[in-house]
């Protein structure tokens, strides 16, 4: 998960970061749309072929990184471009597909599950070798695991390895197998081991031995000293300018026609300073795609409108959810009483109710989004149809209905000087607070802005407040010093266990009243139980009959007033050929290794 | 053209601009805060006299925009209904330079589904050129009031620091120093993250007023001591001192009426600068905070890049906002040379 501006570094410690659950019906090997089959090229090497367009071979690809990334050591990487980047040289054993959001066999050939649940074992793909040459065999796996459970090395990774309290515990059956032990039955199953890039022991055990792990691979690392099993490999690296990838020739995936991928020689990530100057390069030509971090929709109309061969596409809404919350955190004796006064207000779920019955969510959709965006009211996006609670009714905007929620509250009108009618609590005193956001966010400052107009037809007096991305976060996860905020929330994928920092009462970025040593709340206590039954759960059914509920506690408590939905929006060069975009980070490059560069005359894109 | 009716020609002009912005609430149409959610980025509507059939109008209409349908920004003008502007008509209500409350506009449209957008509207609906007028009325008060402010300060500290020498003068001068040293937007950047987190507009008008005013007095104050260090040694001045004048009736009479030009065209030359410092500053999100209008906050939404390639009209404010700036250095000119004149 993800919080969301661009290229925010997440908080290891505190977000857990992308794989989790889905198809808990599962326990056998299931194999989707990718065959298995055995090489032609070498006897010994057992490929992954992959569907999709048969493509030429050779060229080179131009994208674009909102900022340069900070390092490509997987086990310290968390700002978006490190990622990206991480993303195109390096593979895990198990992989969700971003089209299809289903997993499938990756480095594993393939796996069983026990009966209980608790004993994976894993099966590599034979005849594999890193990026060098240099062969892989279970001891690398191994090793991974080992660096990824080390608490001294602080990988990011972590926390999602600790299953039921405690570490996964893994070992070698043979130079191609593996078992992974769990202390309790895992409700995402095998979606666990996406996104845990399988490391180099030749290379980093020596670092690891001497406690140097953390300064292994910058992005200025000799290309001989890293290695990985992705499509690319490092080339050159010109700082501040761009990091240049060249093609892997050991990778393990063929097309149809059994030709090893990648298509694409070199892949070239020029860092640009803003959204802005990334779309503009887009336009001149100088990129061959944008939207490896999701496109303005803005940007995407101004793109679309002067379109010159290129296409842009709009994927449908992906997994962001936007909210406006209220500091509802108990301050103890820290507390101001300018916010004690206001907590009181807050803490009514009905003032929440009639707040989020005001807000205009179609025009937030309308103006923000230019109405590619769904309007939310859970934080379910229809992207995600697996997991969305669609018995739940949406309820229509409504400022009458509002207002008699907040007469209910013990809210009554008064009229102030300028002889508007402004709300005033049960004391007399008037309704005011103000909204923090994110200066660099255009999209949610506009977001706060249409709310502050709503709100004042409930005779509510709010400001909206921009706030530098740094200490916006300081705000709200340490001094807890602000009225409300409008944040969003990215997931890596649609299970709901992505968000489980967000509803554990506990939980990290549980927004509006942050890590709490028990619960505050009877209904906060309660998804507490959902969180922990569904966890627990082995069936799909199961989890999602809980998580529907949670859910349904969610819109009746509205502790998050979700507003809207991004759509995943991107472009490319009608010359690129396989450019599906997908929902999932990252947007475009999923399938980086299938991309390739259409013959120039065949100008049309599919 | 002779200096002194080059110089009236331009305190008219000024002078009737500044009306039209301080009653922005009877020439603006609309609220500058109340959204259009159906017409985000409409683009300026034309005036027109002869409607689509060839036929004159003695009152000019305007044709009324819709919204392509499933389409954000692209609108199509509905030429079979001209709607004809009135005048003094009945609508929002404000208040006439902040005291007087009042509904009556210069001019609108009476069909309130159909607005009319001369300057065309911003990414919430909003009335481009009510928003400007009134926008006008923020940063033009302001850069006047710091501008007063500055002014006062330094002709108090530069007439003490000429008047009486010595080390007097060595302090204050250094202070001045220092103040022109100092880097103001950063200096401006930190008293914004000392303050509480939300502050009304009225309050960041005032606290935007009194930085600029009181980080711009060192320039004039330097002025002003150069004037008064030359005019104290003045035979009339000495003279008088000799009749036994006292310091103030020194200052009153004979020393400050020296410096009146100094001032006047120092003033003429920082009211256009120190609005375009609280231009600079609520464009940064330093100034007056949304939903109020001021010309840096009207102009802010052209850093994005789709605002800049696509809706052109968004850039209108920037040339009112030219015309006061070279309106007030022709002025600051003119004043020179009428102050040249009369010396000779």
């Amino acid at each position: 998960m993800n919080l969301l501006i661009r290229s925010s570094p997440r908080n290891p410690g505190k977000f857990s970061v992308c794989a989790v659950a889905v198809l808990a019906a599962w326990t056998a090997v299931f194999l989707p749309s990718p065959v298995q089959s055995q090489s032609r090229n070498s006897p010994s090497e057992e490929f992954l072929s992959v569907p999709g367009e048969i493509g030429g071979a050779g060229g080179r690809l131009v994208v674009s990184l909102r900022a340069e990334p900070k390092t490509l050591n997987p086990l310290i990487a968390g700002d978006a471009p490190s990622r990206q980047a991480i993303g195109a040289m390096q593979a895990d054993l198990i992989h969700i597909n971003r089209a299809t959001q289903l997993t499938e066999p990756a480095l594993a050939k393939s796996w069983t599950v026990s009966k209980d649940g608790l004993l994976y074992t894993i099966k590599l793909r034979q005849g594999l070798r890193f990026s060098d040459g240099h062969p892989l065999d279970a001891d690398d796996v191994l090793f991974s695991f080992q660096l990824y459970l080390d608490e001294n090395v602080h990988a990011p990774q972590r926390d999602l390895l600790i299953v039921g309290g405690k570490p996964i515990v893994v070992r070698k059956v043979d130079s191609q197998t593996l078992s992974f032990e769990l202390a309790k039955p895992y409700g995402a199953q095998e979606r666990l081991f996406d996104g845990l890039a399988i490391l180099p022991k030749h290379l980093l055990e020596q670092p690891y031995k001497q406690g140097k792990l953390d300064q292994q691979w910058p992005l200025s690392v000799a290309a001989a000293q890293i290695a990985g099993l992705g499509p690319y490999r490092l080339k050159e690296y010109v700082a501040g300018q761009r990091l240049v990838l060249e093609r892997n020739p050991y990778y393990w995936k063929m097309d149809v026609k059994g030709t090893r991928l990648p298509y694409l020689d070199e892949i070239d990530f020029l860092f640009v300073p803003s959204a802005d100057a990334e779309a503009i390069r887009f336009q001149s030509g100088e990129t061959d795609i944008i939207g490896i971090s999701r496109v303005a929709a803005d940007s995407f109309s101004t793109l679309s409108r002067q379109s010159r061969g290129y296409t842009m596409s709009d994927a449908g809404p992906g997994l962001e959810y936007n909210f406006l919350f209220f500091n509802l955190n108990d301050l103890g004796t820290k507390v101001s009483a300018d916010l004690a006064r206001k907590q009181k207000w807050f803490a009514s779920a009905k003032f929440r109710q009639a707040v989020s019955l005001a807000i205009d969510r179609q025009a937030i959709v309308r103006l923000v989004y230019q109405g590619r965006g769904v309007a939310l009211w859970g934080p379910v996006t229809p992207g995600n149809k697996r997991w969305q609670n669609t018995s739940l009714n949406n309820s229509a905007r409504s400022v009458e209905a509002a207002r008699n929620l907040l007469s209910a509250a013990g809210f009554s009108w008064k009229k102030d000087s300028s002889g508007e009618p402004s709300l005033v609590d049960s004391s007399g005193a008037p309704v005011e607070f103000s909204i923090v956001t994110s200066s660099s966010n255009a999209e949610r400052s506009k977001m706060a802005t249409l709310i502050q107009d709503d709100l004042k037809q409930l005779g509510m007096h709010v400001q909206v407040v921009p706030l530098e991305f740094r200490s916006l976060l300081d705000r709200v996860l340490q001094s807890k010093e602000y009225d409300a905020c409008v944040l969003g929330v990215a997931n890596y994928d649609a299970d709901p266990n992505s968000d489980i920092n967000v509803w554990l009462s506990s939980g990290g970025s549980h927004f509006w009243n942050l890590g709490q040593l028990k619960p505050s709340t009877p209904w906060e206590a309660e998804i507490d139980q959902l969180m922990e039954k569904q966890l627990a759960s082995r069936t799909f059914d199961e989890r999602k009959h809980f998580y529907d509920r949670i859910q349904e506690i969610i819109r009746e408590n509205q502790p998050l007033i979700f507003l809207a939905s991004p759509d995943i929006l991107s472009g490319a060069k009608n010359t690129i050929g396989n450019f599906h975009p997908a929902i999932l980070e990252p947007y475009v490059l999923w399938n980086v290794e299938q991309l390739y560069l259409r013959a120039a005359s065949g100008g049309s894109h599919p | 053209m002779d200096p002194r009716r080059k110089l009236v020609l331009l305190l008219t002009l000024l002078g009737a601009a500044h009306f039209v912005v301080a009653c922005a609430g009877f020439f603006a149409p609309y609220d500058p805060t109340a959204q259009d959610r159906d017409r985000p980025y409409a683009p300026p509507m034309g005036i027109h006299w002869i409607d689509s059939g060839g036929n004159f109008h003695a009152r000019p209409f305007v044709y009324a925009q819709q919204l392509r349908e499933g389409s954000f920004d692209e609108y199509i003008s509905d030429t079979t209904h001209p709607i004809p502007l009135k005048f003094f008509v009945s609508g929002a209500q404000y208040k006439l330079i902040g005291l007087f409350p009042m509904r009556i506009h210069l001019f609108g449209v009476e069909n309130q589904g159909a607005p009319v957008f001369l300057l065309g509207s911003d990414g919430y609906g909003r009335d481009l050129f009510s928003r400007m007028l009134y926008g006008g009325q923020i940063s033009l008060l302001a850069g006047l009031l710091a501008t007063a402010l500055a002014l006062s300060c330094g002709l108090l500290i530069g007439s003490l620091a000429g008047f009486f020498g010595g080390w007097t003068d060595d302090v204050l001068m250094r202070v001045a120093e220092l103040f022109l040293a100092l880097p103001w937007l950063y200096l401006l950047f930190a008293i914004r993250a000392f303050l509480p987190l939300a502050v009304s507009p009225l309050q960041a008008f005032f606290l935007v007023v009194v930085l600029i005013g009181t980080v711009g007095w060192a320039r004039p104050a330097r002025l002003i001591r150069g004037v008064v260090l030359s005019a104290k040694e003045r035979d009339y001045v000495r003279a008088a001192r000799g009749f036994g004048a006292s310091n103030i009736y020194l200052l009153r009479r004979h020393i400050l009426p020296q410096t009146w030009s100094v001032v006047v065209t120092q003033a003429a030359i920082l009211v256009p600068q120190y609005v375009l410092a609280e231009v600079t500053l609520s464009f940064l999100g330093l100034g007056v905070p949304e939903p109020a209008p001021s010309w840096g906050n009207i102009l802010s939404s052209l850093q994005q890049y789709s605002v800049l390639s696509s809706y052109w009209w968004m850039f209108l404010p920037s040339v009112a906002m030219v015309c006061f700036f070279l309106g007030y250095l022709a002025l600051a000119s003119a004043l020179q040379d009428v102050a040249d004149k009369s010396k000779i």
